[in-house]
């Protein structure tokens, strides 16, 4: 199966983790993130949509590049991303990172440095609309912090 | 040398998703840049140094050194906030 899909579909977290580890009797651990789509953020709340814009190529591009990479660093079997675009609702899934391994360790590790790695690295921009207007949602310098763990410069919020 | 410049969310609300422009050979993505904020107006107010832009080059994050081809895809857009 390809290892990203970025699609506009809810997506079926039981579905998605069958496909990843069919067939391999060598995996003993799965890891799975699901970020959801709250409906505040900070002092905000009432939030009633939340529109994703990404860089159609550039982010399966810049997503399989981050799985290679995570692929190198860690003892993994198998990866798989799954990003939403479009007009997304609070309590709705937004993004699945799945990860496959012998032993839990190298799954939980790299499952959370392909979030780290996806939140200030893959082009996607979300929009947020509140009683008070939409806005661009401002990147997190915390974001740029998370990446810098793993020795990695981010730029993002920073730059 | 044309270069097609795409830009993203805020910063292609304010600019439209894309345009194609012209620099001299071997100029970098920084040297673009300037020459489009040199023209005032909304390029100015949303390209300006003080603010956090990020960069791409045929769909690979670059730096302001990186130099231009004819034919290259530029685009601007602002510090990503997926996930």
């Amino acid at each position: 199966m390809a290892r990203v899909a970025i699609q506009s579909a809810d997506f079926d977290l039981a579905a998605e983790v069958s496909a990843l580890r069919a067939g391999d009797g060598g995996v003993g651990a799965v890891v799975t993130f699901t970020g959801t789509v709250r409906d505040r953020h900070g002092s905000r709340g009432g939030i009633s949509e939340l529109e994703l814009e990404h860089y159609p190529g550039m982010t399966e591009a810049a997503i399989e590049k981050m799985i290679d990479a995570a692929m190198a660093r860690f003892d993994i079997r198998g990866a798989r991303v799954v990003h939403r675009v479009g007009a997304l609702k609070p309590l709705d899934q937004i993004v699945l990172v799945a990860v496959t391994s012998a032993h839990r360790g190298q799954a939980f590790e790299a499952c959370e440095f392909l979030m780290d790695y996806l939140k200030t690295q893959a082009p996607f921009w979300k929009k947020e609309t509140s009683p008070e207007g939409a806005r661009w949602v401002d990147a997190r310098v915390a974001d740029d912090e998370a990446l810098r763990r793993w020795g990695i410069d981010a730029g993002n919020a920073g730059g | 040398m044309k270069i097609q410049v795409r830009y993203f969310a805020s910063l292609r609300e304010a600019l439209g998703a894309s345009e194609m422009v012209d620099a001299a050979e071997g100029s970098s993505v920084g040297v673009l840049r300037d020459l489009l904020i040199a023209r005032g107006g909304r390029h100015a107010e949303v390209l300006t140094r003080g603010r956090a832009v990020r960069c791409a080059v045929n769909q690979h994050m670059c730096a302001d050194e990186t130099v231009l081809a004819a034919g290259d895809e530029l685009a601007f857009f602002p510090p990503v906030t997926g996930g």
